[in-house]
């Protein structure tokens, strides 16, 4: 039942760092995270790796094996050939710290930048009323575990430091469509402000996200097409651009 | 300590779970100054893995339901040990809690008139808990974190600073509670990322770490769960109460060896999920207690037609207590009635639609499909006991979550001891969480408005920083990860499921041996995110805690809820009386017996006597309660 795994683990920090070979053995239905523990308690003690529940729904222990964005508690050493080398290093799109452990903290602060739900003034605690297909549009992207797996892939920052200020990414391209679809937020121009603001239009729907989630969120379907095409609607329908240039002028919008 | 990296705040949070979060919101909605102090990054809190729901009487689906329903299931779940006003507090509070949710943006699952829709499980009379699909925790968690970025944004707005009156600490571990003049004076301890050394100073910490699960080999918890606050509260000379009470989850996952003890959400059973043996028998109709028999129903065609019609039928005993249900699969694996990997049956699959199973119980789907290769549409699940919950914890006042004994402290969550008695029900805790995490921020408000600042000495400082420098000042010592395999060994053997005096007289031995050997740990590498050198720290709390739950454990000679001696098999009323108060003097925990607070009249009232008899000694009915 148990197998001896060759693994090459990427080690070091923000400056320098190599691959390095490591052999230890793995059991019958074990996950890429096992074997790193492992390796952590026999032959690394001090080898970073986040991780908190290994069951697939906190998105800590994102990284890349074989170059794939994965969650490693979700990855079964089986899912790959016995005489594969299983290659194991942290995600790229992020500055190292150590090891396998990056700094996402560029995700906290997007997070930051989209206005939160705006409930409706007069709305009493116990009061909503709302309809089980109403909420599920938005219930979809709550799904969402934070592994950030589809801003790694994303080939708009992946290789792209530059392109990183002026793009929130797949994970919040979902947030500004969730409170967008969310029945009681009274917030309007959530879509404009994701095209202006947030870099919607830097995405060309390759669908890289979507492939990567681990939760399975139609990320560029349901979420990022529908805001794009509504974008495209409001902004060059030539009625609606003249009645907004006339309407705005008059303080109305 | 020219380097040390200091703050200063009105309040520091200890732990970003549901309780943690929900103190933070309360005590910076009063104006206060508070930051948040994490071991993960912030929004993966253990409450995440919560999936089931959370419990609240709104009456949404049956509106028989109301406070004094739900608290007397509260109370006769936890056996009647639960703290009378924990428990009521809890009750009466916790639907205000989840509509508060709904306004910070939280969406539950609807009913068809459009409110929050409740589901079944254990130990509820009606359905009740709040829930979205099976991932209620981390529904609960996105909105409490969201509600504080949206505090942020008030604040960034109105000062320029989101920080400036609540910042995440995230990736740092306090390793002391610091005191000053008897009083809380801050907190101490290390950034994960660098190794480098961080100092709070507060007048008031909020204790909000939740559970111990990594002290016991087989668990539902995350490495998080290694009882930080528990020792913290200990070492700053607070008492724990009650900690010989753990939960065991009756269906954590059994195979492979590699997911054992993940959670399979009690909502399985709540949906229509039924448990058999190898033999195929529906065992659950054997273990019903005389205490529920009243409630449960002892044949199957009874308990099929409950999901249909509750008003008159009683509930499947599947959906009986966890504590009763963990001891019944308990009993069929060693009677060996068990599947081929020691666990029990649990199928779902041929009482609901396969698109439902997917829309109702959609990550224990993904679960089982991508981890163990099995389709919960079409086959049934192995499922067996996994340590999940700590009943047991600090010690606290009801109404403010305040520590008994240290002024300054708070603790709420899975830390704090008393609401749950000697087992929880599921969905209580999620509620339990916004209930007295909210109470411990005011709590925490109260204090620090009538008290002020407690500076933190540079003794304080000099003595917690040699602390952390210590392990690498030793070469060639014990390995952190050995000594922790070791001790979940020795509590999974002698501290489990079923205990005896023997085992647990044998298990004290052993932990205070590791605990010896534990001041020799040492760690190779640098101070720079390096888990050996984090571990030595955790090790040290689960060992307290290992402690503390022995010692409480060998001195109750009784089995109750999430305390089995297979030598004292039998509930005792005498023992319902009693609290087991922890205390630690620097070098050992010392176990005490407390009376319980006796239960005021208005409480007992709301029971028929007839059941209280089944707890209570015929002295405490004659009584009648308190006043």
């Amino acid at each position: 039942m148990a197998r001896t795994l060759k693994l090459r683990i990427w080690r070091g920090d923000d400056k320098t760092g190599a691959l390095q070979d490591v052999t230890v053995e793995a059991n019958h239905g074990e996950v890429v995270l096992d074997i790193i523990h492992r390796v952590q308690a026999t032959q690394m003690g001090d080898l970073a790796v986040r991780w908190n529940c290994k069951a697939g729904k906190c998105g800590s222990c994102s990284m890349e094996i074989n170059g794939k964005p994965r969650l490693a508690c979700m990855t079964q050493v089986a899912s790959y050939p016995e005489d594969e080398t299983i290659t194991i290093t942290p995600l790229r799109a992020f500055p190292v710290i150590k090891d396998l452990v990056t700094d996402v903290s560029f995700n906290y602060k997007k997070a930051m930048e989209i206005p939160s739900v705006s409930m409706p003034a007069d709305l009493k605690p116990g009061e909503p009323r709302m309809q089980q297909i109403d909420v599920e549009r938005s219930q979809e992207f709550r799904k969402c575990i934070e592994c950030f797996l589809c801003q790694d892939t994303c080939h708009v920052i992946r290789d792209h430091e530059e392109n990183k200020k002026s793009f929130a990414g797949p994970r919040f391209f979902i947030r500004i469509a969730e409170l967008d679809m969310h029945p009681l937020d009274t917030l309007r121009n959530r879509k404009k402000s994701a095209q202006e603001e947030h870099g919607l239009g830097m995405c060309n729907i390759t669908k890289c996200c979507t492939e990567v989630c681990p939760e399975h969120i139609r990320i560029t379907d349901n979420a990022i097409i529908p805001m794009k095409e509504r974008v495209v609607d409001e902004k060059y329908d030539p009625l609606r651009w003249l009645g907004s240039k006339i309407r705005k002028r008059e303080g109305i919008l | 300590m020219a380097n040390l990296e200091k703050h200063s705040y009105d309040v520091v949070v200890i732990g970003a779970g549901g309780a943690g979060l929900r103190a933070a919101v309360e005590a910076r909605e009063a104006g206060l100054s508070v930051a948040i102090v994490c071991k993960s990054l912030f929004g993966k809190a253990h409450t995440v893995m919560a999936e089931g729901g959370a419990a609240a009487s709104m009456g949404n689906v049956n509106d028989n339901d109301n406070w004094m329903v739900h608290f007397r299931d509260t109370m006769r779940g936890g056996k009647f040990l639960n703290h009378y006003r924990m428990a009521e507090l809890h009750a009466k509070e916790a639907p205000d809690r989840i509509w508060e949710l709904e306004m910070w943006g939280a969406l539950f699952d609807r009913t068809g008139e459009g409110k929050i829709s409740q589901r079944n499980f254990g130990g509820h009379e009606y359905p009740r808990l709040a829930h979205v699909g099976d991932r209620t925790g981390l529904e609960l968690i996105r909105t409490m974190q969201q509600r504080i970025v949206a505090l942020q944004q008030q604040d960034k707005a109105e000062f320029g600073d989101a920080e400036k009156n609540l910042k995440v600490f995230a990736e740092v571990t306090i390793t002391e509670i610091l005191k000053e003049n008897g009083k809380i004076a801050g907190a101490y301890g290390y950034r994960r990322e660098t190794g480098g050394e961080i100092l709070f100073e507060a007048p008031a910490v909020v204790i909000a770490t939740g559970g111990v699960g990594k002290t016991f080999k087989i668990t539902s918890n995350s490495w998080e769960g290694t009882g930080d606050g528990h020792a913290l509260a200990l070492k700053a000379g607070a008492n724990l109460v009650d900690m010989e009470f753990l939960q065991f989850h009756p269906t954590g996952m059994v195979w492979p060896l590699s997911v054992k003890g993940i959670l399979v959400t009690e909502s399985v059973r709540g949906e229509g999920g039924i448990l058999t043996n190898s033999l195929g028998e529906r065992f659950m109709f054997k273990y019903i207690p005389d205490v529920f028999k009243d409630k449960y129903a002892d044949n199957e065609e009874e308990a099929d037609r409950w999901y249909l019609d509750q008003d008159n039928n009683r509930r499947p005993p599947e959906l009986l207590p966890r504590d009763e249900v963990a001891r019944a699969i308990n009993s069929e694996v060693k009677a060996g009635r068990g599947t081929e990997h020691g666990g029990v049956f649990l199928d779902v699959s041929k009482r609901i639609p396969a698109d439902v199973i997917k829309k109702r119980l959609p990550s224990m789907w993904h679960q089982f499909y991508e981890l163990a290769g099995v389709d919960i549409t079409k086959e049934a699940m192995e499922v067996g006991p996994t340590c999940h919950y700590v009943m047991g914890g600090v010690e606290v006042e009801p109404d403010t979550a305040a520590a008994v004994g240290v002024d300054g402290l708070f603790a709420a969550g899975e830390v704090a001891g008393g609401m749950h008695g000697s087992n929880r029900l599921g969905g209580n805790s999620l509620t339990d969480l916004l209930v007295f995490g909210r109470r411990a921020g005011m709590g925490a408000v109260a204090y620090v408005k009538s008290h002020g600042k407690n500076p933190v000495s540079d003794a304080s400082i000099v003595n917690a920083a040699a602390k952390i420098e210590a392990p690498f000042s030793r070469t060639g010592g014990e390995n952190a990860y050995s000594l922790h395999q070791e001790l979940q060994e020795i509590t999974h053997n002698l501290v489990g499921i079923i205990r005896t005096g023997a085992e647990l007289q044998e298990a004290i031995e052993k932990i205070a041996d590791i605990r010896k050997r534990s001041a020799n740990i040492s760690v190779t590498g640098d101070r720079k995110f390096n888990p050996g050198f984090h571990l030595a720290f955790d090790l040290d709390n689960m060992l307290l805690v290992a402690e503390s739950t022995a010692k409480s454990a060998i001195a109750r000679e009784e089995s109750r809820g999430g305390h089995t001696r297979d030598d004292f098999p039998g509930m005792n009323s005498t023992w319902r009386q009693v609290n087991h108060i922890s205390s630690f003097d620097g070098n050992k925990v010392d176990v005490k017996p407390q009376p319980l607070p006796m239960i005021p009249k208005e409480l007992f009232d709301l029971f028929d006597v007839h059941e209280l008899e089944k707890y209570m000694t015929p002295a405490e009915i004659a009584k009648g309660g308190s006043n």
